[in-house]
């Protein structure tokens, strides 16, 4: 067939795409956002003590760096799904920073006698359990608009989409967790997040393809 | 940063086609072919495979492909912004795709794709062979419907009348063909 013949079927085909990329990101972060909310409230629930905890920096301090991640993440959705499109990539260097400033301070109010039991905690397996299973519902939100947009880097685009979908879980899971020490959230949170976002790279690399 | 002449034509097209206008959109692929041809071209060049390729590659496949993506992923330029790195990034990544396929490995960054002298095809229109032989495996309805508007050049209408189908199940029919042709394009080995 020739090029000049493949317009014109091209053209003929009006199936114009109902949503704009931005719109399509609106939704898919609303609808990743209320499956993990439904998730959450249904089986997970918020800690019995979180009106007296959420006088506490520590446990505030938690969804600063879970948001931070979410937020910066959700940033870089659009660039890497369209095509030519400038990136900031050093946004994401946010949510560790922040976590690190947080971990020294940390290292400073507290003993060095305190500091182990600290990051230990007391519920790492849930944490490394549930904010991969909070991310599930946003990160296939994501990687549906990714698939529906053309990312030409499959695998960093199903990574950023990974780390998206766990800021979004994490955020919700630290309404759980009481471990709220930074040294804490620092291991088990950072540990959990690169689950998710490993899982989004090889997914990204398998399904992101155009 | 100066965009050239060409493609803030191409973006005001491609602004009108987005809003539904055919001919805008017809003159904007027109347009961008010999472009796509020209940066397909070189960077096969570069690479030391010649027009019909050692390997049977046809640049214009390439070219085809392009298009076909351009198309189906036109949703994803961003009116806002200039079209040539848009439309510098599809081709990169699809000439890229092909020659990985086929066991190439190739770094050779394209410049704005306007940055090129565009290459024409000669009178009758250039050949891509690929395409012929994916039709070949749509379902007969669907190659029918292709053929019917692209080789033999009649509007939807007519090939709905033809077919004794509505003109709404002719284009969704066509859609899911061009779909098709596009995954095929990708999974397609040699």
């Amino acid at each position: 067939m020739k090029t000049d013949e493949l317009i014109e079927s091209l053209v003929a085909d009006e199936a114009a795409a109902p949503v704009r990329p931005g719109a399509a990101l609106a939704l898919s972060v609303l609808a990743g956002a209320l499956i993990a909310a439904v998730l959450f409230f249904v089986a997970i629930r918020p800690r019995p003590d979180i009106a007296d905890a959420a006088h506490h920096i520590r446990f505030l301090f938690k969804f600063v760096a879970t948001a931070s991640l979410a937020t910066t993440a959700l940033c870089l959705i659009l660039p890497l799904a369209q095509p030519g499109a400038t990136l900031h990539r050093a946004v994401l260097a946010v949510a560790p920073v922040l976590l690190g400033l947080a971990c020294i301070a940390e290292l400073l109010a507290v003993p060095s006698a305190e500091w182990g039991t600290r990051l230990v905690g007391t519920n790492a397996r849930f944490c490394l359990t549930l904010i991969p299973l909070l991310s599930l519902g946003p990160l296939a939100c994501f990687l549906w608009l990714m698939r529906w947009c053309a990312p030409t880097a499959p695998g960093f685009a199903g990574l950023a989409a990974g780390l998206a979908a766990s800021g979004i879980g994490a955020t919700f899971y630290a309404a759980h967790c009481t471990d709220d020490s930074p040294l804490f959230v620092t291991v088990w949170y950072s540990l959990a997040t690169a689950l998710v976002a490993t899982a989004g790279f090889y997914l990204g690399r398998r399904y992101l393809r155009w | 940063m100066t965009h050239s002449e060409p493609e803030e034509q191409w973006a005001a097209w491609m602004r009108l086609a987005l809003d539904g206008d055919g001919d805008a959109y017809r003159r904007v692929l027109a347009a961008i072919t010999p472009y796509v041809r020209a940066q397909t071209r070189n960077r096969f060049k570069r690479l030391g495979i010649d027009r019909l390729g050692r390997d049977g590659v046809d640049p214009e496949d390439v070219v085809q492909e392009i298009l076909l993506a351009v198309h189906l992923k036109r949703h994803t330029w961003d009116m806002e912004r200039p079209i040539g790195p848009w439309l510098a990034a599809i081709t990169r990544h699809k000439v890229i795709d092909t020659l990985r396929r086929r066991g190439y490995r190739s770094d050779v960054p394209i410049e704005d794709v306007a940055n090129v002298l565009p290459v024409e095809a000669a009178e009758d229109g250039l050949d891509g062979r690929d395409l012929d032989r994916m039709l070949e495996r749509l379902n007969d309805r669907q190659r029918d419907i292709v053929q019917s508007i692209s080789m033999r050049g009649n509007s939807v209408r007519e090939t709905a009348e033809r077919l004794n189908m509505s003109d709404g199940a002719v284009r969704v029919a066509l859609h899911r063909a061009l779909k098709s042709l596009a995954l095929l394009f990708r999974s397609d080995p040699a």
